[in-house]
């Protein structure tokens, strides 16, 4: 019996992938073939990214703030508090920033994808959108993978701009240093291989996002309750897989540029 | 299945009629447990208005859905304007869906847009000038008798009015062909009535073929002894005795065609699950 279970369980992981690989590539191959619908892909860019700022901007800030006091307490052990800004803007942008703006955004839109898809599956408005000739993949999926490719990688440069502000500020007004010690380290020791690193990864959360919430709103079954399942299962997928990319994506941009 | 003709009045001869713009051959489907549809048969020839009948949960919805493409069988083959569509690609699916019009059991109507966006939705995406989209949006809702809902969101619009602008977006475009899925139902009798006239107006006046799923006898009745008068602009019955050559009936039961016939062979069928339907 267990092993039955453990074997239909496997069946449905494996199934769901492929279906979510298919789902996915079907999604950015209609970017290269018309319709592209350009209308719609400004107004998921205004959702995904004027309405997220607000929220980018404060963890952002929250974030940097949290970094400088906690590096700057660990560092005055070893009398290095003069590097804070060097660690705060370097952990942002290249790991908080894009992970922490993905995190959010995908709790943000990729439950409301879900959520928006989910219920016009269940009142049928898909397959009448499928009925009357237009194709839902291009027309509300593409549009929402691209906007939120897009959008996240600016909201990362704001969520990193935050972030150093942040600290900045922690470490002027709380820490009691110097300002301009702390933007010239902040700023000197960056270097291209970690803006690359911090600006490639919302490119591939983008996609992670928009696609897992596109992928679960198509895919609900089961009325009003299905549609809560699918906004839960759209938001802990894509942060999961976001985190999980992460990794895979640090350990290939280093071994990159080591 | 009982597959009698009647003698008067003749329907159609399918043999020597045009090519069936619909014909299902064998057409099976299940999920996850016993079939849906078993083994279904039939066709709907040009001009032809076709009525399944069945009680609620027999798969009448499926098999509209499996017509139009948006669902595939697991055997069997169906025809769609004479193109074999049980294993075409969705994309290609996409253009003959144009050619058809379909009328969901609650509408399915877009909640964000406008009832003129909502007519107009397939205008819309083929780019066809703002001008002419009014002007055919207009035609539309005047044929279900809404000009004066153009500018409201559906939510404001109450279930039978919700289900005549869905008409009028299947309308629009003068399909080929009309799939109907319960235009009816949950509807007082007077609603019923106003959406039979609709269907039976389109019927007479442009004669597109249609299918026509509901469970609800005294409708399909009424569509197969009523006629649309021109002259007086509404529905008449036909004299007393005289049946729609055109519209005939399908009974399912428990996902398998058990009847296809007229209205005098239904009336005359020794099926018991047609009777007991029936009674």
């Amino acid at each position: 019996m267990a092993i039955d279970r453990i074997e239909r369980t496997a069946k449905e992981i494996v199934l769901t992938v492929q279906e979510y690989s298919l789902f996915a590539l079907r999604a950015f191959q209609n970017l290269y073939r018309p319709p592209i619908y350009w209308p719609e892909f400004l107004i998921q860019c205004d959702i995904i990214g004027v309405g997220s700022l607000s929220i980018v901007m404060l963890s952002g800030i929250s974030t940097g703030g949290v970094l400088a006091l906690q590096s700057a307490s660990t560092l005055s052990a070893f009398g290095a508090t003069a590097v804070t800004g060097q660690f705060v803007s370097l952990t942002m942008i290249r790991e908080l920033g894009p992970v922490l703006t993905g995190v959010m955004v995908s709790g943000r839109n990729a439950s409301s994808m879900a959520s928006e898809l989910g219920s016009m599956v269940v009142t049928e408005q898909i397959d009448a959108m499928r009925a009357l000739g237009v194709d839902p993949s291009r027309k509300l999926v593409t549009p929402r993978i691209f906007a939120s490719i897009a959008m996240l990688f600016f909201l990362t440069i704001v969520a990193d701009a935050s972030g150093i502000l942040g600290g900045g500020a922690v470490t002027v007004f709380m820490n009691h240093q110097n300002g301009t010690q702390y933007f010239s380290m902040a700023w000197e020791h960056l270097r291209y291989p970690d803006i690359i690193q911090g600006l490639v990864k919302p490119l591939f959360f983008g996609y992670i996002l928009g696609s897992i919430g596109c992928f679960y709103g198509l895919r609900t079954t089961g009325g009003t309750q299905g549609v809560g399942r699918s906004t839960i299962q759209a938001v802990v997928t894509a942060s999961v897989l976001i985190i999980f990319v992460d990794f895979l994506i640090t350990q290939l941009l280093l071994a990159m540029f080591s | 299945m009982d597959n009698s003709t009647a003698s008067t009045p003749e329907p159609p001869d399918p043999e020597s009629a045009a090519p069936p713009v619909v014909d299902l051959r064998h057409v099976s489907i299940a999920f996850d447990g016993p079939p849906v549809l078993d083994d279904v048969s039939f066709s709907v020839a040009p001009a032809e208005t076709r009525i399944l009948l069945g009680p609620a949960g027999v798969g009448k919805s499926v098999l509209l859905k499996l017509i139009n493409g948006l669902l595939r069988p697991d055997h069997g083959a169906i025809h769609l304007f004479g193109q074999e569509i049980s294993c075409m690609p969705e994309e290609k699916l996409f253009p003959l869906r144009t050619r058809t019009g379909m009328v969901f059991q609650e509408g399915a109507l877009f909640d964000s847009l406008t009832v003129r966006d909502n007519v107009a939705y397939q205008l819309i995406q083929e780019r066809v000038p703002d001008e002419e989209i009014d002007s055919r949006v207009h035609e539309a809702l005047s044929f279900v008798g809404l000009e004066e809902t153009v500018s409201l969101f559906p939510s404001s619009l109450s279930g039978g009015m919700r289900r005549r602008v869905a008409i009028a977006r299947a309308f629009i475009r003068h399909p080929e062909l009309l799939l109907y899925d319960s235009p009816t139902g949950g509807l007082d009798p007077v609603t019923c009535t106003t959406i039979i006239e609709l269907i039976v107006k389109e019927r007479d006046v442009h004669q597109t073929p249609s299918l026509l799923v509901t469970h609800r006898l005294q409708d399909a009745f009424t569509l197969c002894t009523h006629r649309f008068d021109t002259d007086q602009g509404c529905m008449v019955p036909l004299p007393k005795g005289q049946t729609n050559p055109n519209t005939s009936f399908l009974m399912l039961e428990e996902g398998r065609l058990i009847f296809d016939g007229s209205l005098h062979d239904l009336l005359h069928s020794e099926n018991p699950f047609v009777r007991e339907f029936l009674e």
